[in-house]
């Protein structure tokens, strides 16, 4: 037998068929290496242990389904076929779907990006964006049907109902969820009026919340000129959307509650102003009118007070002493005149009695007519010089 | 329209947190302080209203730019 010749296209066709048929379905656990995602959408990376490596491509579409993005170092269990490309004669499995070799795996990759991250600086506190007091437009990201998305709605409507909630809704889960989350963000950021995002979903398994978990979410909450509160699963669930988030909620009820303004204790702040700050106002008014007592009863307002009544009392004393003069002076005159009075009469009567006659007195009484003298009786006959007591006639007799 | 309203809200609410700071302190003069106090009394009208009608709005954003987004 002639020995056969074949060309490089046959023998490859061949290897391409025999490879092709013999490996149509194969499950391959290994660790991944030179990851690449290319722009295409398709994936491109090497499947390794510690003696032998294969490459692996998983075509745009397929790769979709694949609920986490592969790194570098992670281990996997890949499924598909075993291919052969002609132009350069290597042989690469085709692969149909991956999955994780562990959940300690995903715990290995959500460590791995978290350091890659926080190296990066996007965990720094620097970075955290304040949260506004009174949110008027909150951007929503999470499904629109989910009990997540009830929760938010009712507590909003309890607490802040003046709110308008914005919802971007996307998957939360499995394939496509992690870029449907950062595009929703990345809407949302796009509108003008939103004034804070709240992202996340109720609580699921590791695998559920991975979306969350995410370079591609991480660097969108980061990219987002929005304050973004992270609120995935329950308290005990930590994301990687969590860390780079301005703010970390422990589950969806609790974001609304952090993001909104409690209705009643705004109607109780607004009150106290009504009520309290009349009586502040009261007690304004009431101080001002203590000060300007005060002022009116300081020194300085006195003077004025004190000086008029000080010419008051001096002109007091003065009419006191004009009239104690006057009064002293005008009893000293009625004394004076007294005197003179009775000086005049008497002179009147000497001169009377000088020239001779005499006033005869009886009983003590000036007898002026005859018929007033009673014979019987003593009578005193005064004369110029002197008095001369007569006895009456009876004694005589 | 609404949106304005709404700002107002935000406003008056700070404007109104802002005068009963500063109604508290006791600098600020007599006729200035009545003033504030009808400037707040007339804000916490238009916000306790305000908040007392309020029900809440939810809009879905169709997502319209997101294929602009993906490129």
């Amino acid at each position: 037998m002639k020995e056969q010749i074949l060309s490089v296209s046959q023998i490859t066709g061949l290897i391409k068929q025999t490879l092709e048929e013999n490996f149509y379905e194969v499950s391959v656990i290994g660790e991944i290496s030179n990851f690449k995602a290319h722009i295409s959408g398709h994936w491109y990376f090497t499947l390794k242990d510690s003696n032998a490596a294969i490459n692996c491509t998983m075509w745009r579409g397929v790769n979709n389904y694949v609920f986490f993005t592969p790194q570098d170092g992670m281990k996997v269990i890949v499924n598909g076929k075993i291919s052969v490309y002609p132009p350069r004669g290597s042989y690469q499995i085709d692969v149909r779907s991956m999955q994780p070799a562990g959940v300690g795996e995903l715990q290995a990759a959500f460590d791995k990006l978290k350091q890659k991250l926080a190296a990066e600086g996007l965990f720094d506190e620097k970075f955290k964006k304040p949260i506004p007091k009174y949110p008027m437009k909150i951007g929503i990201v999470t499904a629109i049907g989910s009990a997540a998305f009830q929760d938010l709605q009712s507590i909003a409507s309890r607490r802040f109902p003046l709110a308008e909630l914005v919802i971007a809704s996307c998957k939360v889960q499995g394939e496509g969820a992690a870029l449907d989350i950062a595009n929703s963000i990345k809407l949302l950021n796009q509108q003008n009026d939103i004034d804070l995002i709240i992202v996340g979903r109720g609580g699921g398994s590791l695998e559920d919340l991975w979306a969350f978990n995410e370079e591609i979410v991480a660097r969108a909450i980061f990219e987002s000129k929005i304050p973004i509160i992270s609120a995935v699963g329950h308290e005990i669930d930590f994301t990687i959307s969590d860390f780079v988030a301005d703010l970390r909620a422990p589950t969806p009820s609790a974001a609304m509650e952090l993001a909104t303004p409690n209705k009643e204790e705004l109607f109780g702040f607004i009150s106290e102003f009504s009520y309290h700050f009349e009586g502040k106002i009261i007690e304004i008014i009431s101080n001002y009118r203590g000060q300007v007592n005060l002022a009116l009863s300081s020194y300085g307002f006195r003077l004025p007070q004190d000086f008029v009544r000080n010419r008051a009392q001096f002109l007091d004393n003065l009419l006191y002493r004009f009239q104690n003069v006057f009064v002293s002076k005008l009893s000293a005159l009625k004394n004076h005149l007294a005197l003179l009075e009775s000086k005049i009469q008497t002179f009147n009567v000497d001169k009377i009695l000088q020239r001779g006659f005499i006033i005869v007195k009886q009983n003590e009484k000036f007898i002026t007519k005859k018929k007033y003298f009673n014979p019987a009786e003593s009578f005193l006959m005064k004369f110029y010089d002197g008095e001369l007591k007569i006895n009456g006639q009876e004694k005589r007799k | 329209m609404g949106k304005k309203k709404e700002s107002n809200f935000e406003e008056s609410l700070n404007r109104l947190q802002e005068i009963s700071e500063l109604l508290e302190n006791e600098e600020v003069g007599l006729e200035e302080s009545i003033k504030l106090y009808e400037e707040g009394i007339k804000l916490a009208k238009f916000c306790y209203t305000t908040l007392k009608d309020a029900e809440l709005r939810v809009t879905e954003l169709k997502k319209q730019l997101e294929e602009n987004i993906k490129q």
